[in-house]
């Protein structure tokens, strides 16, 4: 018999986000089905990083005072709290901006690699290489590797979609070949909730050498992650969309694979030795983490990442899912919107992307708005998975721990209340 | 109720029956502009008579993809800006830049902006503004480029 995972309250939960209870537009009760574009923060991850403020506050990694110490304390401690997170020994976490900024660190090592000398040969890129993603990316994990093909001359190539909505593999046999060098894709799609089959596209990528980019901005926040399990070599995510602050992400890597990386960003505290004329490198992940840290946003991830692992992610999933359900149900049941994205909630997290008959996104969001409901409108990113569906735009919803039933059916009441006002219901 | 005075029945009329919709021929210059942040566009064509800024805007046609907002401004806009000069024009384009940037505060003059006026509650919404002045940017970088392209126009006259 399997064990189910603990029930998620989101009720309980509920009352540890203080924004939830303010109210938008003129007394609404607050509707945030916004999360996938960045999550709201639990008392307990506000408390951490005022705490480390106001108690340990110094530069990581320098001085040899007590808070210099303590604040150092805090800052490994954190990543080793986030490293176990994802089933990953500490070495291999490196603190970046936010996800972004971590697949531009793996880019950026490509075509630094062409001249950092000796050591780093299995990153060099050039004319005749293969950089493969997917049609769905978000421009996060689509234009770092266009521009990487052009510093590099190497060929940018990508897995069509189905128009369910999913990676369309049937051509993979071809697009993996001898000549691939980098795989990146995201592990959850931002826009259509699609969750990609990493694993299978790192087997057959890896029967080649090549090194595979997965972007977790979606997935990591939501359903649990075990990098082992995965079979990527490199993960990025965000802090901000797991109920952490803003200005800290993570790229996970092989540690073998880091030590055979140039730096990214250069300066102080990524040094070995340092010349009038030349530097030597740290060992990863300090020679990615140039400059003093941002040591109480990584206070406030780990935090986060305790808040996370208490509810259990499992919960977190099973959660997220039953309200996935609800709303494919829901909309189902609206004349005149289609979803973009997997009509069944397998293999798919809580992104729904919708368009309206008659109703330009734009449009629909301002009547939510109006009603307290928080969605995202616009490309989410990916203008160019919109342009596979040929949608100018969707209104997304995106659901989190917070997120209750009730939640939905604002979000479908609202939809109508959309189409009564234009006239188009 | 607030919706009410952002999407006023004139908008809305415009955006179900948008005036001078459609490219026409002849044209000086076609513009293409996208607003990056939702995708919306519009393809725009100018036609003028005359150079500097007493040319005759003999027409605005224009395509356009987008919200009621974006849609309903580029029908008020041609109808504002069709048959007057291109001074005109300008003057008419910076005093509704304005009111869309007054943040609710501006009052806006009727005689100037006739149906734009309608537009007053658009500014209250920092993320709607963009929409409102897609077609009139558009309109701006197409009558300066056709300008430009005219070797009687002096520098001074085709900036607003």
């Amino acid at each position: 018999m399997t064990v189910l995972p603990r029930a998620l309250d989101a009720e309980k939960v509920r009352a540890d986000f203080p924004i939830l209870d303010r109210t938008v537009r003129d007394g609404r009760r607050l509707v945030y089905l916004d999360s996938g574009a960045t999550s709201q923060k639990p008392r307990q991850v506000l408390d951490a990083e005022r705490e480390f403020y106001q108690r340990h506050n110094a530069a990581v990694h320098r001085g040899a005072h007590q808070l210099a110490e303590e604040a150092t304390d805090a800052y490994e401690g954190a990543r080793a709290t986030i490293a176990a997170f994802i089933g990953a020994p500490p070495g291999e976490v490196v603190f970046t901006k936010n996800t972004t900024e971590g697949i531009n660190l793996v880019a950026y090592a490509f075509s630094n690699a062409a001249t950092a000398g000796p050591g780093f040969e299995r990153f060099v890129l050039g004319p005749g290489d293969e950089v493969v993603v997917t049609e769905m990316e978000h421009h996060g994990n689509l234009v770092p590797w266009q521009e990487l093909c052009r510093r590099t001359g190497a060929t940018l190539r990508w897995f069509p979609l189905t128009d369910e909505g999913r990676l369309d593999l049937s051509g993979m046999d071809e697009l993996l070949n001898e000549r691939t060098k980098v795989v990146a894709v995201a592990h959850q799609s931002n826009v259509l909730g699609t969750v990609n089959p990493v694993r299978r596209i790192a087997e057959r990528a890896h029967r080649f050498g090549a090194v595979v980019v997965a972007d977790a901005a979606q997935s990591v926040p939501h359903l649990p992650v075990d990098v082992t399990e995965l079979g990527a070599d490199f993960l990025a995510f965000s802090g901000h969309k797991m109920l952490g602050p803003t200005g800290i992400g993570v790229l996970w890597g092989r540690a073998e694979l880091l030590a055979a990386m140039p730096p990214f960003i250069t300066g102080g505290s990524m040094i070995g030795v340092v010349h009038m004329d030349h530097t030597t490198w740290a060992e990863p992940p300090q020679r990615f983490e140039a400059g003093v840290p941002m040591a109480a946003q990584a206070v406030g991830l780990a935090a986060a990442v305790d808040y996370l692992t208490a509810l259990g992610m499992d919960a977190v999933a099973a959660h997220e899912h039953e309200l996935t359900c609800y709303a494919l149900e829901r909309l189902a049941g609206i004349d005149g919107v289609r979803v973009v994205g997997p009509l069944d909630a397998e293999a798919r997290g809580s992104a729904v992307s919708f368009v309206v008959d008659g109703i330009h996104p734009h449009d629909v969001g301002q009547v939510l708005d109006d009603q307290g409901i928080a969605v995202r409108v616009g490309h989410h990113c990916a203008w160019p998975l919109h342009r596979r569906f040929a949608a100018v735009a969707t209104t997304r919803a995106t659901f989190y721990v917070y997120n209750t039933r009730a939640d939905v059916d604002a979000l479908a009441e609202g939809i109508g209340q959309a189409q009564r006002f234009f006239g188009t219901g | 109720m607030k919706l009410e005075a952002m999407y006023q029945e004139i908008i809305l009329d415009h955006y179900r029956n948008p005036h001078h919709k459609g490219l026409r021929e002849p044209y000086d210059t076609e513009v293409h502009h996208i607003n990056p942040t939702c995708g919306d566009e519009v393809r725009l064509r100018v036609k003028l008579d005359g150079a500097g800024g007493d040319a005759r805007v003999v027409d605005v046609s224009y395509d356009s993809l987008g919200c009621s907002i974006s849609q309903a401004s580029a029908s008020v806009a041609t109808d504002l800006l069709i048959g007057r000069t291109v001074d005109e024009g300008m003057r008419i384009a910076a005093e509704f830049t304005a009111l869309m940037q007054s943040k609710g505060e501006g009052e806006p003059d009727e005689d100037v902006l006739e149906d734009a006026v309608a537009f007053a509650g658009v500014s209250r919404y920092p993320a709607r503004i963009k929409c409102a002045l897609l077609s009139w940017m558009a309109w701006k970088d197409a009558t300066a480029q056709t300008l430009s392209a005219d070797p009687n126009a002096s520098m001074e006259e085709r900036v607003s």
